[in-house]
Formats: structure tokens, sequence, C-alpha cells
């Protein structure tokens, strides 16, 4: 009973009292002459879903590939559940990435192996992660009842809809229960009805496995109604940061033009 | 002047691209020999490689096969060496033809494909999404499909071969009444180790340039769907190129060994 309200009370601490997850300071990042991100900073905590908005080219994609290894800033420090990732090498990069799940703006499914194959194909390298199973078939039907597609299995990528084939790479991001996931314009290409439905399924897994969030879009909507708290980012450095509604009452034109429709 | 900078550029650019495929290589032998391998996606890739072009070079073999025959014929009757007929499309084929058009031929379906493929893999993001998984995309994309190639095409060279014997055997046993047996026992008779084996280690070669160019242009291809065709289209013509290269230094070496 005892640990039971501890873990109330835990849920209950404000955001900025929780433990920091992901911290980056003073990110800089150029390609050429195109100076992406100039210093940009930030923190996740744990359990949070933090929002990220920013117009096309402002970094936004950038950022979140530097902090998964994808790319090497120029200069600035990020540290994912206490380890910097700019300095680690391959090995221990990888075990960190086996605590982070990333939805790709595009879902980026393979091709050439079935909706099973994808949700398998992350547990290829991180089998210790999973207690060295060799039936993977309960967790692949466990990620895909949570997205609502147990169904699709045996389906081929090129079969499936725009929509599922989101949902699969939810349940493929989710499969080895990552602490923390990444999700790169997870509404952008979507109608509203279904882009409404993957911002359901978000919040149903956060809620499930108490994952933390980073959500990266432009999509005012989704912002809304899953945003704890939100940054804007404006020529490469974090211009504007608070609550939807703080933002949204802010008087500054910058702030105000994200929020227009 | 301006054709002259951009000459220069050009020149300057080929050289540019010949160095970083040359490190794509290193970095093969540097991956490709270290566990984890990634062997069922090995035998899927060589299933992939055989299989495509199987078809391919069976017919283009026993069309070159016939075709050879038949534009030799009138000149070797007319110097009355038809006899030597067996001997010269065994040797021209088992040293040179064979090893050349069946690697153009893949390099046309496999070098292509895989400038296709990868290309639309990195477009799409599939690529990150892999070493996101934690599996190196390198080992498991490129590593596989080069030592596919490398391993397949001295298969398909042999097959390509036999059934260009057996073309060039069709038309001299209509047109010069000579059985399979004499044709395949005078070919037998003529051919040499030292006419295979610098054919084979040559058909290894050009495997492993194939696959190397197909996989550089599509592990690189520039962001969009335009990126991917050009892939597909450079990897063709750069894989052509140097299968050409390669075939001139692979005969000036074999022929260094002749002499000695």
């Amino acid at each position: 009973m005892k640990i039971k309200e501890e873990e109330i009370m835990e849920d209950e601490k404000p955001v900025a009292s929780k433990k920091v997850i992901i911290d980056i300071q003073d990110l800089y990042k150029s390609f050429g002459d195109n100076h992406v991100l100039n210093g940009f900073n930030m923190q996740l905590h744990e359990g949070e879903n933090l929002v990220v908005m920013g117009k096309s080219g402002s970094g936004k994609s950038v950022m979140i590939k530097c902090l998964v290894g994808l790319m090497k800033p120029d200069s600035g420090h990020i540290s994912v559940m206490g380890k910097d990732i700019v300095t680690l090498d391959q090995e221990a990069l990888d075990i960190i990435r086996a605590d982070i799940g990333f939805l790709f703006q595009g879902s980026a499914l393979y091709d050439s192996m079935t909706v099973r194959e994808n949700l398998e194909f992350p547990m290829r390298r991180h089998k210790e992660k999973l207690a060295n199973v060799k039936d993977t078939e309960p967790f692949v039907l466990e990620a895909l009842r949570s997205v609502g597609l147990e169904h699709t299995m045996e389906l081929m990528p090129a079969e499936l809809s725009g929509g599922m084939k989101r949902r699969v790479a939810l349940a493929r991001a989710i499969i080895l229960r990552p602490k923390i996931i990444f999700y790169d314009e997870p509404t952008s290409g979507l109608d509203p009805i279904t882009a409404k439905e993957i911002i359901e399924l978000m919040r149903s897994i956060q809620k499930k496995y108490g994952t933390s969030s980073l959500i990266i879009t432009h999509d005012v909507d989704c912002a809304r109604v899953i945003s704890e708290r939100m940054i804007l980012l404006v020529d490469g450095i974090n211009y504007a940061e608070g609550t939807f509604e703080e933002l949204v009452s802010s008087t500054d034109e910058k702030v105000l033009a994200f929020f227009k429709k | 002047m301006a054709y002259i900078a951009r000459t220069t550029q050009q020149i300057r650019k080929f050289f540019i691209e010949i160095g970083e495929l040359s490190y794509f290589a290193g970095r093969f032998f540097k991956v490709g020999f270290k566990p984890p391998f990634e062997f069922k996606e090995f035998l899927r890739q060589c299933y992939n490689v055989g299989n495509r072009s199987l078809v391919l070079v069976l017919v283009t073999g026993f069309i070159i096969g016939l075709v050879l025959t038949l534009q030799s014929r009138p000149t070797l009757i007319e110097f009355g060496a038809v006899s030597w007929m067996p001997n010269m499309v065994g040797i021209s084929i088992v040293r040179e033809l064979g090893p050349v058009i069946t690697a153009l031929v893949c390099a046309g379906r496999i070098a292509s494909g895989f400038g296709a493929e990868l290309g639309s893999m990195r477009v799409t993001e599939q690529i990150d999404a892999m070493e996101v998984s934690g599996t190196n995309p390198f080992k498991f994309l490129v590593v596989t499909r080069i030592a596919a190639t490398t391993l397949m095409l001295p298969l398909l060279v042999v097959l390509g071969d036999a059934v260009a014997l057996y073309g060039s055997a069709l038309v001299e046993n209509f047109k010069g009444n000579v059985s399979f047996q004499l044709y395949f026992n005078t070919v037998f008779d003529a051919l040499s180790y030292g006419d295979l084996i610098p054919a084979t280690i040559k058909s290894f070669f050009f495997g492993f340039a194939i696959g190397l160019v197909g996989c550089y242009k599509g592990y690189f291809s520039k962001k969009g769907t335009a990126g991917v065709g050009t892939a597909a289209n450079t990897a063709v013509v750069f894989t052509s190129m140097l299968l050409f290269v390669i075939d001139f230094i692979a005969v000036f070496i074999s022929d260094i060994f002749y002499e000695l």
C-alpha cells in the first residue's frame, strides 16, 4: 500500500521536479553556411510529454537525429539517461538505443519485410533486454494489439494504408519497452481523423508503458492535446518555452505565428 | 575558360568519387569479417542475385554462342579453318566473352537494383531506422549484398559459358554436321587451366565491383525520388566502366604469367 502511495505521489510531482533524462546544452550544427542549430538547450523529464515546434527547416529533425546519434553535432553536450551521446562508442550507443523508441516521419517500415519481421527486427540486436526470448511472437502480438493491428502480422507494408503504417511503426517503436519515445512529425501526411487516432494511441501508450515522449511537430492540434510542456524552435534556438496555454496567450508575434491557422 | 574550369571540376569530382569508393571498399573489409555475421540475409541476397539474373544470363549466353559461331563460320570456311571453330569459340567464351558479357548483363540488373533499393531505403529513412534499432545497416545491407554478388557472379559465368558453348554446338551441329560429343571434346581439349583460372578469378572481382558500386551509389543516394533514379542510373554506368578497367588489368596480369 505504501509503495502505491509513493507511486501516486511520483506521478503527481510537478514536471520540473522529476528526474531529467535528456539534457541538451548549447547544441550547434551547421551544414556548410547553413547554421541549423545555434546553441539549442532542452531538458526532458521522466514521464513527461515535451513538444518541440518549429517551422520546416528549423532544425527539429536535425536535433532529434543528434539525440539518437544518427548525426554528430558540431559542438554541445547531449546527455541521454546520464550518458554523453556525443562521445559514446558504437557498442554503448546501441545499448542506450534499446531504451529509445523512434517513430519516423514517413513510418520507415522495411519494405522487403512483413509486419512481423519489421517488429522482430529491433529484437535481434537487443535479445538480452527481453531475457533472451526464443519465441518473439507474444511480444509482436502485444505490440500490435496496443495499436489495434494484430490482424496485419503477415502483411507487407505496401498492403497497409498510411495510417496503418504509422501505427505499425509505433508498435515497432515500443516493442523493446523503451523508456523514451521520439516522435518525428507523428501526424504529418495523415487525414485529421487518422491523425487524431494516432494522437490517442500516443497518449494510451504513454499511459500504459509510462514512457517519456519527445514530440517534434508543427501540428497545433497535436501539440495542444499531447503536450505538457512546449519549446518553440526559432533560428536554431529555443525561442520560447512553456505550457500550451502559456504560449498561446503570449503577446510575442513570433510565438503567436505558430498558432495561427 | 569556363570549359576548362568545368572540366577541371569534373575531373576533381571523379577522383573524389574514386577515393570515396575506395574508402567504402575498405569499410567492407573492416566490417565484413567481424562478428556477428548476417548469414541469413547473405543467403537471401545470394538467392536474389542468382535467381534474378539467371534467365537473363542464360538467354544472353545462348545467343552470344549462336551469333559468334554464325558470324565466324564464313571467314573460317574461307581460310579452310572451320575445324578450328570449337577451339576458337571455346577459348574466346571461357577467357573473355563469358565473364565480361555476364558481368555487363548483371551490372544492368543487379547494380541498378541495389542502387535503387538502397537509395529508396535511404530516402524513406529505413537505413536510419535500422541504425536506431541497433543493427549496423552497413553490415546488414552492404556487406551481405557485396559478398553475395562476389560469390554468385562466378557461378553465373560458369552457367553462361556452358549455355553459350551449347548454342555454338547447336549451330555446328546444324550447319557443319558436327556431333555434340565431338564439339565438346574439341572444346575441352583446347582449354587449359591457364584459361579457366584467370577467368574465374576475374569473375570474383567483377562480382565484387558490381556489388560495391551498386551499394555505394544507393547508400549515399541524395535525398528525394530523383536521387533514387540517379543512383540506379549512375550505378550501371560506373560499374560498366569499372568492369572494363578490371578486365584490362586482369588480362594484362595474366598475360605476364603466360609469358613466364
